[in-house]
C-alpha cells in the first residue's frame, strides 16, 4: 500500500497538468475558448460569486430544495413502506401501480409541477420527492420484510404488543436500510432539486448554469458545475458522519 | 397435589398435510426442570412454541397453572436456538427490553437490567452492542433478558447448542446455579441426551416425526447440587444414560432413514 502523501502528491500533479494543459490549450485559439471555457477565467468566476456573495443566496435555496425533498420524501415513504409491508392485502394489490410508477421517468413530470406547484422552491422539491420515495419506501419495504421472525417471536415473548413490535422492532428495523441508503437518496435529492432548477425557476444553482447558457457563457456554466460538485461531496461527507453515528450498532465492514 | 405449571394435553400440529406433532401430552411441575429429547425435526420447537403461546395447536389444550392459554403465554419466559437479540439495542437495552415494554420507566429498567447483567458475569458490559459479544456472552445477555422479567416457567430451545463445549458447560453450570436460587419450572429442549441428564429432574423422550409424540419418561435421581463437567462419570449418569439411550437410538436411526428416504 502506498503512503498516503504520495497518493495525495500525485493527485495534486495530476490536476495541475490538466488545469495548465487546459488554460494553454483555450489560448490557442478564440474558438477554444468559446467551447472549453478556460480554468483561470472559470476561478475568477468563482472568487466573484463567494467574494460578493451572491452565491450563498443560490447555494441556500438548492440546499433548502434538497433538504426539503429529502425529509418529505423519506416520511412519505416510511409511512407507505410500513403500510404496505404489514398489510399484506394492500400491498399484494398496489404491487403493480408501485412498480409502474418506479418504473416511469420521473424526470418528464418536471414542467408539470412547474405549472401546479409555480417556478419556487416547491415544484423542485415535488420532483425531489417523487426521485426520493422510491429509493427509500423500497429500502422499508424490504426492511420491515426482512425482520427475522425470531426477533418478533422473542420481543412478542417480552411482552410487545402490536403497537410495540412496530415501534420497536420494525421501525428500527427498517430505518437501518434507509440510512443504508442515504448517499442515494440525499443524491437524489439534490439531483431533483439542481435538474427542477434547471428546467424552470428564479433561484438556485441550477439557474445560474441555465442562465449563463442562455448567454453562451461556458465560464460560468463550469463554474456552477464545479460549485455543484463540490457541495454534492460535502454533503456526501456530512452523510458519512451522520451514519457512522446512527449505526453504531452495526458491525464494521471488513476491508 | 399442587397445580402443574404448564400442561400440553393432547396437543397435535399440522401444517398443510405434514403432521409435525400428533397427540402429545406433556406436564411440568411446578419448580421441576424437564428435559425434553429427540432426534431432529422430530417436533421438539413445535411443542416449545405451543407452550409458548407462539404457535396455535391444531388440536388438544394447553393450561399454565390451571388456567387455559390464550394468545401469548404471559407468565413464561422463551430463550431461542438462533440468535434473538435486537442488533440496535446495547446488552442493557436488550435486557431492558422486556421491562420497558411492559411499562417500567426507563431509568429502573436500566437499572434492573445492569443488576442482572452482573448477574450472569457481565458487568461493564452494558453499553456493548451484540455483534461485539462472543457468542458465549449473547447467550448470557438473552438469559438475562429473560430472567429480568421474573418468568414462573421458562422455557428454553436448545438455548446452547451454537456454543463450544467448554463455554457450553461453563452456561449450563451457571444456568443450574441461577436457577437453584429459585427453582423457576423450566422445560429444556435439547437434541444432545448429556446436556439433557445433565441439567433435568426428568427426561422425556419424544418419537421420531412425522406424528411425533412422547414415548418415554424418565427420571434423573442425581443428587443436586450438580457439576455437569464432573456428572458425566458418576455411575447413576451411566445408568440413566444407557437406559434413556437404549430408546432414544431406535427413533434416531428411525428419523434417519427417514431422511434417506427422503
Amino acid at each position: 500500500m502506498p503512503s498516503r502523501w504520495k497518493i495525495w502528491a500525485w493527485r495534486l500533479l495530476l490536476i495541475a497538468v490538466l488545469l495548465v494543459a487546459w488554460q494553454i490549450a483555450s489560448e490557442q485559439s478564440p474558438l477554444m475558448k468559446f467551447l472549453f471555457g478556460a480554468p483561470i477565467a472559470i476561478a475568477n468566476r468563482l472568487w466573484i460569486w463567494w467574494s460578493s456573495g451572491t452565491i450563498y443566496r443560490h447555494l441556500g435555496i438548492t440546499l433548502v430544495e434538497t433538504l426539503l425533498s429529502f425529509a418529505i420524501g423519506c416520511g412519505l415513504a416510511l409511512v407507505m413502506g410500513l403500510w404496505l409491508a404489514l398489510n399484506h392485502m394492500l400491498g399484494a394489490v398496489l404491487d403493480p401501480f408501485i412498480k409502474a410508477a418506479n418504473s416511469m421517468p420521473r424526470l418528464i413530470l418536471a414542467p408539470i409541477f412547474a405549472v401546479w406547484f409555480g417556478l419556487g422552491i416547491w415544484s423542485k422539491v415535488a420532483l425531489g420527492v417523487t426521485l426520493v420515495f422510491f429509493v427509500v419506501f423500497f429500502n422499508v419495504y424490504q426492511g420491515i420484510k426482512d425482520v427475522s421472525p425470531v426477533l418478533l417471536a422473542n420481543a412478542r415473548m417480552l411482552g410487545a404488543s402490536r403497537r410495540q413490535l412496530i415501534e420497536r422492532v420494525y421501525i428500527p428495523s427498517a430505518l437501518t436500510w434507509v440510512f443504508s441508503s442515504l448517499h442515494v437518496s440525499v443524491g437524489m435529492a439534490f439531483v431533483g432539486a439542481v435538474i427542477g432548477e434547471y428546467l424552470g425557476s428564479a433561484a438556485g444553482v441550477g439557474y445560474l448554469i441555465l442562465q449563463a447558457e442562455g448567454t453562451f457563457d461556458i465560464d460560468t456554466v463550469l463554474a456552477g458545475i464545479i460549485m455543484l460538485t463540490m457541495f454534492a461531496l460535502i454533503l456526501d461527507s456530512v452523510i458519512t458522519v451522520v451514519e457512522d453515528a446512527l449505526l453504531v450498532w452495526r458491525p464494521k465492514p471488513q476491508n | 397435589m399442587a397445580t402443574k405449571a404448564l400442561v400440553l394435553r393432547d396437543i397435535a400440529c399440522t401444517f398443510g398435510t405434514y403432521t409435525a406433532v400428533d397427540r402429545a401430552t406433556l406436564e411440568l411441575g411446578g419448580g421441576e426442570f424437564v428435559a425434553i429429547v429427540g432426534p431432529t425435526g422430530c417436533g421438539k420447537s413445535t411443542l416449545l412454541n405451543v407452550a409458548a403461546g407462539l404457535l396455535h395447536a391444531t388440536a388438544g389444550q394447553v393450561t399454565v397453572f390451571g388456567a387455559p392459554l390464550e394468545g401469548i403465554n404471559r407468565r413464561a419466559g422463551y430463550m431461542f436456538q438462533q440468535d434473538a437479540l435486537l442488533p440496535w439495542l446495547t446488552a442493557r437495552g436488550n435486557v431492558a427490553l422486556g421491562l420497558e415494554l411492559r411499562g417500567t420507566a426507563k431509568r429502573e429498567a436500566a437499572e434492573r437490567s445492569d443488576r442482572w447483567l452482573a448477574r450472569v458475569g457481565l458487568t461493564g458490559a452494558g453499553d456493548r452492542y451484540p455483534h461485539q459479544l462472543s457468542g458465549g456472552m449473547k447467550k448470557r445477555v438473552a438469559l438475562a433478558q429473560v430472567l429480568v422479567l421474573g418468568p414462573e416457567i421458562l422455557l428454553m430451545d436448545e438455548p446452547f447448542s451454537a456454543l463450544d463445549i467448554q463455554t457450553r458447560q461453563l452456561m449450563e453450570n451457571e444456568l443450574l446455579d441461577i436457577w437453584s436460587a429459585d427453582r423457576k419450572s423450566v422445560f429444556f429442549v435439547t437434541h444432545d441426551l448429556e446436556e439433557a441428564i445433565s441439567l433435568a429432574d426428568r427426561v422425556i423422550v419424544l418419537s421420531s416425526g412425522p406424528a411425533s409424540r412422547p414415548i418415554a419418561d424418565f427420571a434423573v435421581d442425581i443428587p443436586r447440587p450438580r457439576d455437569v463437567t464432573e456428572i458425566v462419570q458418576s455411575p447413576r449418569y451411566l445408568d440413566v444414560h444407557r437406559r434413556i439411550w437404549d430408546i432414544l437410538k431406535k427413533e434416531v436411526l428411525k428419523g434417519y432413514a427417514q431422511g434417506k428416504v427422503a
